[in-house]
């Protein structure tokens, strides 16, 4: 599957998720919000920029429970609860937040 | 991210059945797709609030060296997942020490802090578990 954005196409998988991480821009990620109907905030993009650095750093989608153990270290034990990024991303971290990021589907996301 | 639980750390706190497993390692990183899969299996067995501790023997203990480069044979460098795994609190790494020194390995050529065991010990440690799983 593919979309096209500012005339360019970018390569997803059947789910939407993009296929090659060096494609990923802020735009890219706008388009990606608004199909997941996400309406992109600065605290959206903090979760989606340390989705982001996890990857850079351990070459994986981090799963939930790491996520928000992550982000509680980092940004504050306020944001650092599934309840906080739910909020945020309502039909899952993993399904929006990593997607909007442009990182492969998590591993163990069942 | 596990949907599994949907997030919701309603879990902890409860006491379900928590088993023993055991994932042994046994081949090098790359070549084939055991190690890999084996690393993937291993985080997402961490969702399930399970005692899980990791053993490599054998070439498996490559799979730690540091320094790989794969860009050459054009695969993902995956060492870095491994430095993950304290984060999935999977912290109980055994290195079997005859198979690092036959390969002329030591502790300060891995990735991440590890036991190292001799092979009596991880027979033991084997020999404890509910589950072993070979990769």
């Amino acid at each position: 599957m593919s979309f096209e954005l500012n005339g360019r196409t970018y390569d997803t998988d059947e789910e939407g998720y993009l296929t090659n991480l060096a494609d990923w821009n802020e735009d890219v990620a706008g388009y990606l919000a608004r199909e997941e109907k996400v309406d992109m905030t600065e605290s959206h993009w903090e979760v989606v920029n340390f989705l982001r650095e996890y990857y850079n750093e351990f070459q994986i989608a981090p799963a939930i429970r790491v996520l928000t153990k992550a982000i509680g270290k980092k940004l504050g034990p306020d944001k650092g609860n599934s309840k906080y990024l739910y909020e945020l991303f309502p039909y899952g971290p993993a399904k929006q937040a990593c997607k909007i990021a442009g990182l492969p589907k998590p591993t163990g996301c069942i | 991210m596990t949907e599994a639980t949907g997030g919701i750390e309603m879990e902890e706190g409860q006491s379900g059945i928590v088993k023993k497993f055991m994932f042994v390692n046994r081949k090098a990183p790359y070549g084939t797709v055991y190690a890999l899969e084996g690393l993937e299996v291993v985080l997402i067995s961490a969702a399930f609030d399970q005692d899980v501790s990791m053993a490599f023997l054998d070439d498996g203990v490559y799979q730690l060296a540091k320094g790989q480069h794969t860009k050459a044979i054009d695969v993902k460098n995956f060492s870095p997942t491994y430095r993950a795994l304290e984060g999935y609190d999977i912290e109980k790494l055994y290195v079997e020490k005859e198979s690092l020194e036959a390969r002329g390995l030591s502790q300060e050529n891995l990735l991440v802090p590890v036991e190292v065991l001799n092979s009596k010990e991880i027979a033991a440690l084997m020999a404890d578990q509910d589950v072993v799983i070979s990769f």
